[in-house]
């Protein structure tokens, strides 16, 4: 077995992984940064930790995982999550409902539960994919370069993820609501179309497209709730319908 | 029995806030997962018409929610 073709299984296993990370750390740092950075962390150890046993009890046969329908699941359930929370940005941006109303305190206390199984999600089904990808490219005899690859992808991308946590924090709450729907929501569709077998053009780069797409809409959304919404004072005199 | 439906019915709420939105997105899977298939769109332009749907619930929901408020 030549150095070159050990490199080769190395480089490869860190590309592919280095994708499947981003995904999973862009959920965990969204999720993290609007709801808090505890549950956000559970939900990514636990995932770390349920994958870690998953793959020491059953190994290779982790790869008769129906992914598709696991990939469909979670995107109707990020779908939903997602959308939910991208709406109400909307009607925030749009000055339809109050930027701190009492419904949000109290979908922040119970929010977390969702924002600890948000991450579990995207650590779980994107982990599982880079086990998928180690053991591909790691066939015939070279599983421990291949998951040295995927090592290495794993701990650059906590690096970065610990170096963007600050910045993030500065970024004003309802914006940040808005971001972490687009993104919620770019996934969901994402995930739901690779589970019912759409071939995405660009593979994972067609996320891209999509958070451009949904933050576009969003956008346009906003001007059109703007100009939906009957003005501040019609609640005064009474509703106009 | 009481604590399961609470949390149950929290559970519930933090997924499905406005039922026409729901409504709309299971309208969207059902589209996604049939009625595309079946016209022969499950392709690269698949993936376009996924999004420009969804957008367009998107669109309409928040107009219809802003003009009921």
């Amino acid at each position: 077995m030549s150095w070159a073709h050990v490199g080769t299984v190395i480089v490869a296993a860190f590309l592919a992984s280095l994708v499947e990370f981003v995904e999973a750390l862009t959920i965990v740092l969204a999720v993290g940064t609007t709801r808090g950075w505890r549950s956000a962390l559970i939900g990514a150890g636990a995932g770390v930790l349920f994958l870690t046993v998953l793959t020491l009890a059953v190994g290779p046969a982790l790869q008769r995982i129906p992914l598709g329908s696991l990939q469909l699941v979670v995107g109707v359930l990020l779908l939903l999550f997602g959308m939910r929370w991208l709406r109400k940005a909307i009607l925030r941006a749009g000055g339809v409902i109050a930027l701190h109303d009492e419904a949000a305190i109290y979908a922040k206390q119970t929010a977390d539960r969702i924002s600890l199984l948000t991450s579990f999600k995207a650590v779980t089904l994107e982990g599982l994919e880079v086990v998928f990808i180690v053991i591909a490219t790691g066939a015939r005899g070279l599983l421990a370069p291949a998951a040295l690859g995927a090592a290495l992808a794993g701990s650059l991308v906590v690096l970065a993820g610990l170096g963007v946590r600050r910045p993030l924090a500065r970024v004003p709450e309802n914006a940040l609501k808005f971001g972490v729907g687009v993104l919620l929501t770019a996934f969901g569709v994402f995930w739901v179309g690779e589970g019912l077998g759409y071939p995405w053009p660009g593979k994972d780069l067609a996320i891209l497209g999509l958070v451009a797409g949904f933050s576009a809409t969003a956008l346009l959304a906003v001007a059109v709730v703007r100009r939906s919404a009957p003005p501040a004072w019609a609640g005064q005199a009474g509703r106009r319908r | 029995m009481t604590a399961l439906v609470t949390a149950l019915g929290s559970l519930w709420g933090l997924f499905v806030e406005d039922a026409s939105l729901t409504l709309g997105i299971l309208v969207w899977f059902a589209i996604a997962a049939f009625a595309l298939p079946a016209l022969g769109l499950r392709d690269a332009r698949g993936g376009a018409v996924l999004f420009l749907l969804l957008a367009l619930v998107l669109l309409e929901n928040v107009r219809r929610s802003a003009e009921r408020q």
